[in-house]
């Protein structure tokens, strides 16, 4: 379906009008690529644990080494993206090590080294192609429509994560559960999503050819700028106060004696309400401004805190911790890039994101290990209540911070 | 180069591309699909002496627990860990690609309940008495710890028929104190002869423990750090367990046994890797799984004192139980 709007130039209406054809060939690029990796996501934990025996601590190990040199190479990715103005070759250079690390784990045989490589590797694919892609979203899109322009970007990528475990259940069941089918199928559609990447996407490198060299003086400048700045210190502040999904699915689960049988429909629940809700209000971030339905989607964060607390109990608390953790998720994902991108500086402007990401991701991870301090000292209970808290106070003060951001350009 | 090619042209190589990437990932699945089983044994070979049940390529198996070469019964049984006890067996067997089940038998194999279990199949195991059963899987989904892997154990009493689907609500006292944290897991029961005392690992904060539990009570006290998958001896006064080298998983694990009256750790004479839950022959002989470099599994045993040397007791085999 994408295939007709590729090379028309859009911009028609900016909150009814056609997205972008480089946003949705990038959306097609990802919801492909995300089919082919949720696909493996799915049967990995039966693949290393009962086929190939692996201990899982054995994999915890590996598994926590390689965090750090991710996030690193996400901002190495974006500077060399930056510099070169490139970003098209190294988001291509990321999907297709993802791809390549799909046999891989076939080819790595029974080794725990090996395969924390490979599975490294497969991250390190992620995080290289992250930032260069959301950066040719703001460079595709006006930027009064960018919220809509991320709403079907991140709609579409939720749909192929939805998708994967499907039709990973669909080749196990065609092949008389064979593993090697899902990781070479598998392979085979994260290979086609390469194919789609280089022929149908397209890099703004003519755009920006007068800018200047970028160099580490600039991404010294950038991130000294006070705009970039505060974008940069809410964007940590925010990501402080998210404590994760196997958090608040494990309090969920606790308190609602949820059978174990139905514990993975909450993350398919949340993904479904986000891919449902991250185009409607991308484009409402359009209209009423980004910085506001942000701002909503962590009100959402707060509620999903004080129902794992509250009174409301059984199937109805269930279904509002779902809608209101997905709707947290499509308010804010794709929101706060696109609240962000043009701030920045188009010549920087893949350093830029891959540096909001890499904030966050690092924040995520303080608030999961300060989560499960606090849970230890406290309990679950008051830990729910001391992270709403901090949501309110995570919100106050991201609006003191993002009160210059222009939330939108259309008037 | 690309940027000047026509559309048309575009979608036709994205088209091309599209029916050569299914074209190849038919021809693979194609070429590897194999369909060779493992075939059930019939009628009843005669295995002289102490006989064990083993996993034999997900199939249940009885052979000889002395003689290699004696000939195995295979039974018509899937199952991808097994215990047995007394008149107990279980069996935790794939229901489909995605979700796994724990079967009771009875000491002919013949199934009496069927018990849905969460994530992945680790551990199995049967109180000496054949009534408490205790299970370990691996859980995805909750994925609070960094790697996104937890364990869930739970307990059945085949007396009462009561099924507890996990028993990490249970009281924690670490060293001690009163203990809580989100990041509890619980893997490798083994029930004492009053079907009530049972030992267990306990991880928490990056720490592997050796917890002690009352069942009926609810409540565990850890004993000792860096002991885990514990099995206790026929007599209660051993347990036999493997212990991370150097306390670090990564460098791999060293099959021991523990005297708990005096908590004095011996090692015994297998210095490769073992990472399973060992099972005691009798009160002297403590047997295994070894997984080689290739993932093929064998079943060998070793004397719990620490002396003597390995011996192989069965190819192609895993999670040993003695039979009576």
């Amino acid at each position: 379906m994408y295939l007709t709007t590729v090379t028309k130039p859009t911009n028609v209406d900016p909150v009814r009008g056609r997205v972008a054809g480089n946003v949705v060939a990038l959306g097609a690029v990802s919801l492909i690529t995300d089919i082919s990796s949720e696909m493996v996501a799915a049967i990995l934990p039966v693949f290393l644990f009962l086929n190939l025996h692996l201990s899982p601590a054995a994999f915890g190990a590996i598994d926590g080494i390689y965090t750090g040199a991710t996030a690193l190479l996400r901002l190495v990715g974006g500077y060399i993206a930056d510099r070169t103005q490139q970003r098209k070759l190294v988001a291509g250079i990321g999907y297709g090590l993802s791809a390549l690390m799909k046999p891989a784990l076939l080819l790595a045989g029974r080794s725990a080294a090996a395969i924390g490589a490979v599975i490294a590797i497969d991250r390190a694919g992620k995080g290289l192609r992250t930032a260069p892609r959301d950066a040719l979203i703001t460079l595709s899109s006006p930027p009064e429509s960018l919220g809509r322009a991320f709403g079907v970007h991140r709609a579409m990528d939720s749909t192929g994560a939805f998708l994967g475990p499907l039709v990973a259940m669909a080749v196990l069941a065609l092949t008389a559960e064979s593993f090697d089918a899902v990781f070479v199928s598998s392979f085979c559609i994260a290979m086609f999503g390469v194919l789609v990447l280089v022929l149908f996407v397209r890099d703004h490198r003519d755009r920006l050819d007068d800018a200047p060299r970028v160099d580490f003086s600039q991404v010294g400048g950038m991130v000294a700028s006070p705009a970039i700045l505060r974008l940069l210190i809410a964007s940590c502040i925010l990501g402080l106060v998210t404590i994760g999904d196997g958090f608040v699915y494990l309090v969920l689960q606790g308190r609602e004696d949820l059978s174990i049988a139905w514990f993975p429909m909450l993350s398919v629940g949340t993904m479904v309400v986000y891919m449902l809700l991250a185009v409607p209000l991308g484009s409402l971030g359009d209209r009423i401004g980004l910085r506001t339905v942000m701002m909503g989607g962590y009100v959402a964060l707060g509620l999903v805190y004080l129902l794992l607390v509250g009174p409301i109990h059984g199937v109805l608390s269930l279904v509002l911790a779902v809608v209101l953790y997905g709707t947290f998720y499509a308010a804010t994902n794709g929101v706060l890039i696109a609240l962000a991108g043009p701030v920045i500086p188009e010549h920087l402007r893949t350093t830029g994101i891959a540096l909001i990401q890499t904030g966050q991701a690092l924040a995520y991870l303080v608030s999961s290990i300060a989560f499960g301090v606090a849970w230890g000292v406290w309990g679950p209970v008051a830990a729910c209540k001391v992270s709403a808290a901090a949501v309110v106070l995570a919100i106050a003060a991201s609006l003191f911070l993002l009160r210059r951001t222009p939330e939108r350009v259309s008037a | 180069m690309i940027d000047r090619l026509s559309l048309r042209a575009r979608m036709l190589i994205a088209a091309a591309g599209a029916v050569l990437l299914v074209i190849a990932a038919v021809a693979y699945i194609v070429a590897v699909r194999d369909a060779d089983e493992l075939a059930p044994t019939s009628g009843q070979p005669m295995i002289d002496g102490p006989r064990m049940l083993v996993v034999s390529e997900r199939k249940l198996a009885t052979i000889s627990a002395t003689d290699m070469t004696s000939s195995r019964h295979i039974h018509d049984v899937d199952c991808v860990r097994s215990y047995a006890a007394a008149d107990t067996s279980v069996c935790m067997r794939p229901k489909d690609a995605w979700t796994h089940t724990l079967v009771t038998m009875t000491g002919q194999l013949e199934d009496t309940h069927e018990y849905k279990l969460p994530g992945v199949p680790s551990r199995a195991r049967v109180s000496d008495s054949g009534r408490m059963v205790s299970w370990t899987t691996f859980v995805g989904g909750d994925s609070y710890t960094s790697s996104g892997m937890s364990t869930r154990t739970g307990v059945i009493d085949t007396q009462t028929g009561d099924y507890l689907p996990s028993i990490e609500h249970f009281s924690v006292t670490l060293d001690g104190k009163p203990y809580q944290a989100a990041d509890v897991n619980y893997w490798g029961v083994s029930f004492a002869d009053d079907d009530n005392t049972f030992y267990a690992t306990l991880a928490t904060g990056g720490e592997r423990y050796l917890v002690r539990g009352d069942f009926n009570a609810e409540t565990v006290e850890t004993l000792a750090t860096n002991v885990e998958c514990p099995s206790i001896s026929p007599d209660g006064t051993r347990l036999a367990f493997k212990q991370a080298i150097d306390n670090d998983p990564q460098k791999g694990w060293r099959i021991s046994v523990l005297e708990l009256s005096t908590m004095e750790i011996t090692n015994l004479s297998e210095t490769r890797s073992i990472d399973d839950q060992p099972a005691w022959l009798d009160n002297e002989t403590v047997a295994y799984t070894f997984r080689a470099a290739d993932g093929v599994p064998s079943v060998w045993s070793v004397p719990a004192n620490g002396t003597g040397t390995p011996r192989k007791l069965a190819d192609n085999a895993e999670s040993p139980a003695p039979l009576p």
